[in-house]
């Protein structure tokens, strides 16, 4: 048993005008979760310490908070391993309402889901039909596998937490909602794909994720959201449906690799918002001016590497 | 007061499938304590019973004799045969609904074996097969919400119940602390089972037996409450469920001499015997000193299994080992003791759901009950493993049919609201306002402690009075413990008090009925009564709560259909 000093972010709004940190002392028992300590604090210091808690087995996605800065669920959080120095500073997730010390208003966080149809659609399903002698549809354990991993997602909204995408655009679906919608896409049962891609590729969907890797690093499950976002995009490449800023990005990019094995930070731009869309195009002059202004932009002439080859090469077995 | 046609109570398995069922005619609400996905179903595990035979032969006659045996023959055999004819097309239903399942090579639903079934016929979806049916059930209510009205982090009170008639809950709203009359013409609990009242306890947090008590305190009684199953396996100090298809998969439980111990106590299943048995002989081995290094825990060995298997088949208990006692069972063998798991016994309630007081079958109109909440009796002294996840989407379903036919026929009824709300009140400011000295935490522990140790695995009339006479003091102590959070906002300090107080009023009714039961059977195994005692014995226990607030114990016939009662051997 050591003592350490949980710094907790707390905030009652019946009382508080905006939050603050409270320190409470206490031993660390042996083998004790971050949740363990949480409880004893509210159950041997401060009663009025609040945090949400269910299962403590992992799999009900109640108890996430941020320790020491990233969201952590409490309850499989070995409470030694997060110590800095004698200290642990637990704070409510990011992304959301705070309302009350550690809780969180999860409402946005859930209604979002609905945004995607996250229900399986076939031509007949549930208890509308005389399923007494119908048989389950047949699933390869390979497609199985496809949707294995977006399914072990508990709803914890860690990830949505330290989304970055979700922090500059509330109107992102995130994370959680992408590998939810990644479960159905990749579903060999399932009806809709082409209605679903379509729909995820809008705006603030599968293009708005700024592929920086947070939600992978911070989900508790198996789930690793940012990959699921990167295979519904290969799908809707796949699909043909491209006539969006998020597939002509993509396409400029490898259109750029290809001919010169760098980016052309020029046109990148103009073929993202589509060379026939000028609303948009006039929308890119500011940015371009602001940049010139700050010494910022990139060089006028864009050369080809030395190793054209090389690139080549690597496209020729792409391919393959 | 606001009004729905369906009240349900609850957002797990039965609550929600249920509510599928009646919400595309009825104004349909569910009441949760949590959101829907943070129910308690989630955390099964290792599968869900239907005879699909994917693997091998199977019927539904095996699969009730199998229920049959498993429950000591206390399990009423009518309502076995249903869930278990129902249970191919209740399993079907969701995989159509999008359930995600482990698949055969040839694209079927995936099976193992399980503890005293004698066929492989758990379904399962890895290791987490309640929660891939809570999401899929989730989904399917996401769907439907413009028909669902979802009240979460809303807190079931009281349940308002007069001349026999059901007409609506008193409820909490959590983040406001505002009380709530929920007027309905039917009110379904599913509220789950009542584990946490035990130290070592596989249960969440929320399963306080807060819907039973809430039908017990309305007049209704509890049954068969002595029949609390204790899981052999769960992670030993933690309680945290290691699942049964670890051993369906092949593990083996050893004890301190290095011994497979289960050779002993069931020869021919091993450690497939059913959970009773097993964690009877785990703790018998703790008992007798063969523990590991003479303590209070044993083994279950997965090496031999091989890591390809593990990954495959049973990853979360991998991770859930690491993360929770820092052992990888690819390299090392899980230390286990017995867990309190699954709650038998709870609201008497028919094959349709409708809740039953006597046992000449007199109703409650209105009230219905289905899942662990609910006494159907399917699962008698000792439950298989994987039937509870069946009986919660058998009985949901068959509940939402009932809740069907019952609301056309029925009608709103007056509801005194002022006077349900003060009376509601009332008890929660007696709560708030107590300036007493004792502590809910110590109450709390002191409960979990005396109900493990004298009423768990093993029970005998001494350590049971011991236990009554210290529940009763508990009862009285935490009328002078103090909450000292008095906001409104979010109060879980409160809840988790009133919590409390349902825990210390089902545990005497868990401890009563168990004193007067002078017979083992099951999951009720009591060393002064060692055998079980068909002539006196072959019957359902009904506590009542009476005016002064004693119990009133009554009982009621087993229906015993296909199968008279035998020796129960593995």
């Amino acid at each position: 048993m050591s003592k350490v000093i949980f710094s907790i972010r707390r905030f009652n709004p019946e009382k508080d005008s905006k939050p603050y940190y409270k320190d409470y002392e206490m031993n660390v028992p042996e083998g004790a979760t971050v949740l363990d300590c949480l409880n004893l604090i509210k159950w041997t210091k401060d009663g009025t310490l609040t945090h949400r808690m269910s299962c403590r087995s992992a799999i009900c996605g109640s108890c996430a908070v941020k320790v020491n800065g990233h969201p952590k669920l409490a309850c499989k959080t070995q409470a030694a391993e997060e110590i800095i120095n004698g200290r642990m500073k637990i704070e409510p997730l990011g992304n959301a309402k705070v309302l009350k010390d550690l809780v969180v208003d999860l409402e946005p966080f859930f209604s979002k889901f609905q945004k995607v149809k996250p229900w399986l659609v076939t031509e007949a399903a549930g208890s509308q039909q005389s399923a007494v002698n119908v048989k389950e549809t047949r699933q390869s354990p390979e497609d199985f596998h496809r949707i294995d991993a977006a399914s072990t997602c508990i709803m914890c909204a860690s990830c949505v937490s330290d989304c970055n995408s979700w922090a500059s655009n509330e109107k992102f679906f995130g994370p959680a909602v992408l590998a939810k919608a990644q479960r159905f896409v990749d579903d060999s049962r399932d009806k809709a794909t082409l209605e679903r891609v379509i729909n995820l590729s809008e705006a603030n969907g599968i293009w708005d994720c700024t592929h920086c890797g947070e939600c992978v690093e911070r989900c508790p499950a198996e789930v690793k959201p940012m990959d699921r976002i990167v295979s519904l995009r290969t799908t809707a490449i796949k699909m043909g449906i491209v006539n969006n800023n998020g597939a002509r990005h993509v396409e400029g990019f490898v259109d750029s690799i290809r001919s010169s094995g760098r980016l052309n930070e020029n046109i990148i731009p103009v073929k993202s918002m589509g060379i026939f869309n000028i609303p948009g195009l006039l929308s890119l002059i500011p940015v371009g001016i602001r940049m010139f202004l700050k010494g910022k932009n990139p060089p006028i002439i864009h050369k080809h590497i030395d190793e054209m080859d090389d690139v080549k090469r690597i496209f020729k077995r792409l391919k393959k | 007061m606001l009004t729905h046609d369906v009240i349900i109570v609850g957002a797990g398995l039965a609550g929600m499938r249920a509510a599928l069922e009646v919400c595309d005619k009825y104004d349909t609400a569910i009441i949760t304590k949590v959101y829907p996905t943070r129910s308690h179903s989630g955390a099964a595990q290792g599968g869900v019973a239907a005879s699909l035979a994917n693997s091998t032969d199977d019927s539904w006659e095996l699969h009730m004799y199998d229920t049959v045996k498993g429950s000591d023959f206390l399990g009423d055999q009518d309502a076995i045969e249903m869930m278990v004819k129902d249970a191919p097309h209740a399993i079907i239903e969701m995989e159509h609904m999008g359930c995600v399942f482990s698949r055969t090579e040839d694209g079927r639903i995936a099976q193992r074996e399980f503890g005293g079934h004698s066929r492989p016929r758990a379904c399962y979806a890895a290791d987490r097969t309640g929660h891939a049916l809570l999401h899929a059930l989730y989904e399917q209510v996401i769907k439907k919400a413009d028909k669902i009205k979802i009240y979460s982090e809303w807190y079931i009170l009281s349940l308002i119940v007069e001349d026999n008639v059901c007409k609506g809950v008193v409820t909490y709203d959590i983040k406001t602390g505002r009380l709530e009359v929920l007027r309905g013409k039917a009110v379904l609990f599913a509220t789950g089972g009542y584990g946490r009242a035990f130290s070592i306890t596989s249960n969440a947090f929320a399963s306080t037996g807060d819907g039973i008590i809430a039908a017990y305190r309305a007049g209704i009684p509890l049954e068969d409450m002595e029949f609390v199953q204790f899981h052999p396996t769960g992670l030993y100090g933690q309680g945290i469920l290691v699942s049964e298809a670890a051993r369906g998969e092949g593990g083996y439980l050893v004890n301190g001499k290095g011994e497979r111990f289960m050779e002993k106590y069931a020869k021919a299943k091993m450690e497939l015997a059913p959970r009773d048995i097993v964690s009877r002989s785990v703790q018998t081995e703790v008992n007798e000193g063969r523990g590991i290094n003479g303590k209070d825990y044993v083994y279950i060995d997965l090496r031999h299994l091989g890591r390809e298997k593990i990954l495959e088949k049973l990853p979360q208990i991998r991770q859930l080992g690491i993360d929770f006692i820092g052992v990888d069972c690819i390299e090392k063998p899980i230390p286990i003791q017995p867990t309190a798991h699954y709650s038998m016994g709870g609201i008497p309630a028919d094959k349709d759901g409708q809740v039953i007081i006597d046992d000449k079958g007199t109703k409650i109109t209105g009230f219905f009950a289905a899942g662990e909440c609910a006494c159907v009796s399917v699962h008698g002294a000792n439950r298989l493993g994987t039937n509870s996840l069946l009986d919660a989407l058998v009985f949901g379903r068959r509940t939402g049919k009932a809740l069907m036919e019952f609301t056309g026929n029925a009608k709103l009824h007056d509801i005194n609201k002022n006077q349900e709300i003060s009376s509601v009140r009332g008890r929660i400011d007696t709560i708030m306002n107590t300036s007493g000295t004792e502590s809910m935490n110590n109450i709390r522990n002191e409960l979990k402690e005396i109900m493990m140790s004298s009423c768990g695995v093993f029970r005998n009339k001494e350590g049971l009075e011991t236990c009554l006479k210290k529940v009763k003091e508990l009862q009285g102590r935490f009328k002078k413990a103090k909450v000292t959070d008095r906001g409104k906002t979010f109060n879980s300090e409160l809840i988790e008090a009133v919590e409390l107080q349902h825990m210390l009023e089902y545990s005497e009714v868990i401890v009563v009925s168990a004193i007067n039961r002078e017979e083992s059977r099951g999951s009720h195994a009591r060393t002064d009564f060692p055998k079980r005692d068909d002539a006196k014995w072959l019957k359902h226990t009904l506590s009542y709560k009476k005016p002064d607030g004693g119990i009133e114990l009554k009982y009621k016939s087993v229906t015993i259909t296909k199968h008279q009662p035998e020796e129960r051997k593995y």
